[in-house]
């Protein structure tokens, strides 16, 4: 990338849409970080490293124009390596971490957690599952909010193809891993497949009791009373429960867990779910799991039923409803677009004919 | 001489987990598992594979009366996972039954602590059958409604044990049944009564 160049956005979404591309919307298509009448920002001053393994080019490959492509397998995977990077004494580790968290579902198992050549934050935690769990016939898929095609999923989703050689896929029906930062696709999953979900807190009573111990004390006597008192000082600050993301729920009758950041509307996905959900804290060295059909309640009162978040607009895009969006801001006058979050769901909603209004809000 | 542990270490260890991972998580699932290994008698080729796949130094392993006393099995445990053995069934973190219908009671195994009931022994037993649509009932986390399961043999009074593990939750054991060529888990979550 020559140092003249903008940053072109990784995502290109609502492409060949020239109508929906509004006046004011900025070269890079999205409008954000958009500045009207002055030069775009130079990239930041530091030389690019050079690629770190020959074969890096093969990106292109594996998510062709944001996704649509079928599965990819890459030629051979990274020599120096062991299969999906982990020795196998780790793997054989967080294995057993994996079967007692099946087990016992919602209890956070304490492991190892290594440390991986990305920093804590960016998914330490899920890459480990996945590397434990992932076998040659496995077919990947890598979700970051939704996105297969923004930073975090596009770099886990080489770093495995580079180091294990599976196929990857951004199609949530062809995927029989799929990795997740934060949401869950809108296509039902179903029994075949396996949900990694990056944790950074898996703790859901770390904000109400600072010290381990007693949160250890508190999940073994069951004690969630904390919980709900949060939540009922939700109500009464705010007349209803203003949690959001991350919003606890209460596993096959049991433990109280955090299900991760997602987004509240993706609570109701876990209740029943068809497919084994492993859930992987890397600094916090934690795994826990949700077997397949089991119960996942979502905290909340008789009084204060818990509610999803509502839309009032279907998506822009390809006009689906019920689905979870993404507020796109266009311009500096504040006008917005709402769109899918799951990037495979809208884009397939639109290969199959569907077309939202493309109007802004 | 010893016997030969996996022919591919990496992808044979792979696809064991994932038959017990899935075993686990959806009891009265049977999952095929051809592991290809040859192991000493009366160590069962199911029992070797997913010894080989989850036990190393950091597992005490105990042996059920029929393996303890071949030096072979001992030998060949110790030599491909480099796990240390036990004689004392409340430490082992795996513990291997050859003959399940004299299994000691599962209440002298590890539950775990209420703190940590992840530090509970997980026994596999080697079956010689697991059939499923019949026998035992199974409810619980993993599975769609209820399922049978009919494993044999199985030592007196089981299902007994079975709730009496149930009722101590999240304390409790975890049994990975293994039949030849077959898998299926019996996590402690699962509910299981007579038909």
């Amino acid at each position: 990338m020559s140092a003249t160049h903008t940053f072109p956005s990784p995502r290109t979404r609502g492409e060949d849409r020239g109508d929906l591309v509004v006046d004011a919307v900025s070269p890079q298509g999205e409008g954000e970080g958009n500045c009207p009448g002055e030069t775009p920002p130079s990239p930041p001053p530091h030389l690019r490293l050079p690629p770190r393994f020959a074969d890096d080019e093969v990106v292109e490959t594996l998510s062709p124009q944001a996704g649509r492509g079928d599965a990819e397998r890459t030629a051979a995977p990274q020599s120096g390596y062991n299969f999906a990077y982990l020795d196998e004494g780790t793997k054989r580790m967080i294995r057993r971490a994996i079967l007692k968290g099946i087990a016992v579902p919602g209890y956070q198992v304490p492991f190892a957690s290594r440390e991986m050549p990305m920093p804590y934050g960016w998914g330490t935690g899920g890459v480990q599952v996945t590397a434990a769990i992932l076998g040659r016939s496995d077919v990947l898929k890598v979700i970051d909010q939704g996105a297969d095609d923004t930073t975090n999923a596009v770099s886990i989703r080489r770093f495995f193809a580079k180091t294990s050689g599976v196929a990857t896929t951004t199609r949530t029906t062809e995927a029989t891993v799929i990795q997740t930062r934060h949401r869950i696709p809108e296509t039902p999953l179903t029994e075949g497949q396996t949900l990694v979900y990056q944790v950074p807190i898996p703790e859901p009573l770390r904000y109400l009791e600072p010290r381990e111990t007693e949160t250890r004390q508190l999940h073994a006597l069951a004690e969630y009373g904390a919980m709900h008192v949060k939540l009922y000082e939700d109500i009464s600050r705010h007349g209803h429960i203003a949690t959001t993301y991350a919003y606890p729920v209460e596993v096959a009758g049991r433990y109280v867990m955090d299900p991760s950041p997602t987004p509240k509307f993706d609570n109701p996905k876990m209740d029943d779910c068809p497919a084994l959900q492993l859930f992987g804290a890397g600094r916090e060295r934690r795994i826990y799991a949700v077997p397949p059909y089991t119960r996942v309640r979502s905290l909340d009162f008789e009084d204060h039923p818990f509610r999803v978040q509502h839309f009032d607009h279907p998506c822009a895009l390809c006009g689906a409803e019920g689905v979870y969006l993404d507020e796109m801001l266009l311009d500096d006058a504040g006008r917005r677009m709402f769109v899918c979050s799951d990037t495979d769901h809208c884009e397939g909603r639109r290969a199959d004919g569907h077309l939202g209004t493309g109007d802004a809000i | 001489m010893l016997a030969p542990g996996f022919a591919d270490p990496v992808h044979d260890a792979q696809a064991t987990f994932r038959a017990v991972m899935e075993a686990l998580a959806r009891p009265g699932l049977v999952r095929p598992l051809a592991p290809g290994l040859q192991p000493p008698a009366p160590l069962t080729p199911e029992l070797a594979a997913i010894a080989l796949t989850l036990t190393d130094a950091d597992t005490p392993v105990w042996l059920d009366p029929p393996l303890a006393e071949a030096p072979e099995v001992a030998a060949y445990l110790r030599f491909h996972t480099g796990a240390p053995l036990t004689d004392d069934p409340a430490r082992a973190a795996f513990a291997l039954v050859r003959d399940p219908a004299r299994c000691p009671p599962l209440g002298r195994f590890a539950p775990g602590t209420p703190a940590y009931p992840d530090t509970s022994t997980t026994l596999v037993l080697a079956l010689d059958a697991i059939t499923v649509g019949e026998g035992l009932h199974l409810t619980g986390p993993g599975i769609r409604g209820a399922v049978r399961m009919a494993p044999t043999p199985l030592p007196d009074g089981f299902v007994g044990q079975l709730a009496a593990n149930r009722a101590d939750f999240p304390l409790g054991v975890d049994l990975i049944l293994t039949a030849p060529g077959r898998v299926a888990g019996l996590p402690r979550s699962t509910t299981v009564t007579e038909a």
